[in-house]
């Protein structure tokens, strides 16, 4: 026996072993694919079968097949609340996001304004977002800025945290390189450190995609009669559960669809090795 | 210079001049004296092997030639100037233990870095470039790939491409092939001999094998630990176009017994 990659076709036992692999390979992919489906659709039919089982009352829970009709017939309100929404969710985190990562690079640059404000960035963050959002309300009004504020305040911690410590994981031996070479600091940073952060700073993005939308409905909870935190208290006010389920289903399906989007860019940016599974 | 075992027969201006060189740590426990009064003199071309245990500053001697380290006292010269001087005019090219290979470049972009930064500068007339250093290094063919589809020795042989850039007149070495297999260690101390003796560059190669250190070197300097300070400068008298199965003779045997019997007991 050898094990040379070439297959001789004269050896049977050699290529039913790589039939068998293949057909394993397959397999695999397969139950990937097909798995986490029967999962979802357990859940549906446990629910609806709940539901209608014990009787549940439609403005306790409604059923599965409810809040489908309920998603397409008001699918063009739901979208119009969803676009307020979206649009603070995705200022909220370009802002946070942007000013951490420039918070960040001054912390890493000047230690003693690391040490001066980074006590007071962990006490702003540990105040829950509940309680942040009237405060900010109070502050800047009915309008769309809070709501941007609260978003940016939530993507604002993790980048800043994540982005110092991707700036500081630089190889040593590579700034002794820099410095070999006369790197001034700039270019230490462009071609070094901000390279190395990429990674730290893509997992942080990824948190943020879904709480920045968090953050802007949690913003709408306290105030404003758009978008899907407004839709959210008014359909619970309302005990209409089905349109209650599919507000929240909207708002889970965009922040999905924002933290893909976030993974698809990290892919594009980072082609250097393989992004490691989320 | 200092010693008479120091001179090296090439040329008369040292390439690298150490003269009662120490270092030490100030740490909160107590103070560590890395080297102590370490001095010697590599003449322009010379190869130098560093061999001593972990722990006797060999490493630390090399950052002080390329200004990574600052002694505590003594000091070191390249070429006549200081190694802060020969850092800015680029005489010195420094390959690390870990190859120290930026991850997000190219083998081709990796090697033309120094090119990118320092203040842009452009290759010296005459010197080769990226695509020619890599090809010198035997990696013709990889030029796009990334680092971390290259095995340790090719990211190693990369390492080298780039420190050979700009043709510095100096090449310091921090066991650059310590964490390579045997084979490809073989191979690539041939190939470093070829190189050196190809582009006439001054070598000082850390390392903490004999083998190595005695294949590679004109001469040998043998260091103690704790402190670490010179032993001995051992001149290696081999043939200046050997090849591998030198190692299976009697006088590198002599040399090698005479080598391990300065280490000391292990």
């Amino acid at each position: 026996m050898t094990l040379a990659a070439s297959s001789s076709a004269a050896d049977p036992g050699l290529l039913a072993a790589q039939a068998r692999h293949a057909a394993a390979k397959r397999r695999a992919a397969l139950r990937r694919r097909i798995l986490p489906l029967v999962g979802l659709l357990a859940l549906l039919a446990i629910w609806a079968g709940l539901v209608h089982g014990l009787d549940v009352k439609p403005f306790v829970a409604p059923s599965p097949v409810v809040v489908v009709q309920t998603l397409i017939a008001k699918f063009g309100m739901l979208m119009s609340n969803l676009a307020w929404t979206a649009t603070e969710a995705l200022l909220g985190f370009l802002l946070g996001n942007l000013v951490a990562i420039i918070g960040a690079t001054l912390f890493v640059h000047f230690k003693s304004l690391e040490e001066t404000f980074f006590p007071i960035v962990v006490l702003i963050n540990t105040i829950p977002v509940v309680a942040k959002a009237p405060i900010l309300v109070l502050l800047l009004g009915n309008g769309i800025e809070p709501k941007i504020a609260v978003a940016a305040l939530i993507c604002f911690f993790p980048t800043l945290v994540n982005m110092v410590r991707g700036l500081e994981a630089v190889n040593p031996q590579a700034l002794e390189l820099m410095r070999v070479l006369s790197a001034s600091r700039s270019e230490v940073f462009w071609k070094l450190r901000l390279q190395t952060a990429l990674p730290y700073l893509f997992s942080a993005l990824k948190i943020s995609a879904s709480t920045a939308t968090i953050g802007a409905i949690v913003g709408e909870w306290v105030s404003t009669t758009n978008g899907i935190g407004a839709l959210i208290v008014q359909a619970m006010y309302a005990f209409d559960s089905a349109l209650l389920y599919a507000t929240v289903l909207v708002g889970s399906g965009f922040a999905f669809c924002f933290f893909l989007a976030i993974s698809a860019a990290e892919r594009f940016v980072i082609r250097w090795h393989a992004p490691a599974a989320t | 210079m200092t010693s008479g075992t120091a001179s090296v027969p090439r040329a008369a201006a040292p390439a690298v001049a150490c003269e009662g060189v120490t270092v030490r740590f100030v740490t909160d426990r107590r103070t560590v004296t890395a080297i102590e009064d370490v001095s010697f003199a590599v003449g322009q071309g010379g190869f130098l092997s560093l061999l001593g245990p972990s722990g006797c500053g060999k490493s630390t001697l090399l950052r002080v030639v390329a200004d990574l380290v600052e002694p505590s006292a003594g000091s070191a010269r390249v070429r006549g100037a200081s190694p802060a001087q020969a850092r800015r005019d680029r005489s010195i090219g420094f390959v690390f233990q870990d190859s120290a290979l930026l991850a997000w470049r190219t083998a081709l972009q990796n090697v033309a870095l120094p090119l990118e930064v320092g203040g842009r500068r452009a290759l010296p007339a005459g010197a080769p470039t990226p695509r020619e250093l890599l090809k010198l290094v035997g990696l013709e063919g990889w030029e796009n790939s990334f680092p971390h589809e290259l095995s340790g020795g090719m990211r190693q042989r990369v390492s080298l491409a780039r420190a050979l850039l700009g043709a510095p007149s100096i090449l310091l070495m921090d066991e650059p092939f310590g964490a390579l297999d045997e084979f490809t260690r073989d191979r690539l101390n041939a190939e470093l001999r070829r190189i050196w003796r190809e582009t006439g560059t001054t070598i000082l190669f850390v390392t903490h094998s004999v083998y190595e250190a005695a294949f590679l070197g004109q001469q040998v300097m043998v260091l103690a630990a704790n402190p670490g300070r010179v032993r001995e400068i051992v001149p290696v008298d081999l043939p200046e176009d050997r090849g591998l199965a030198i190692r299976e003779t009697e006088p590198f045997a002599r040399l090698v017994t005479r080598l391990r019997n300065l280490l000391g007991p292990v």
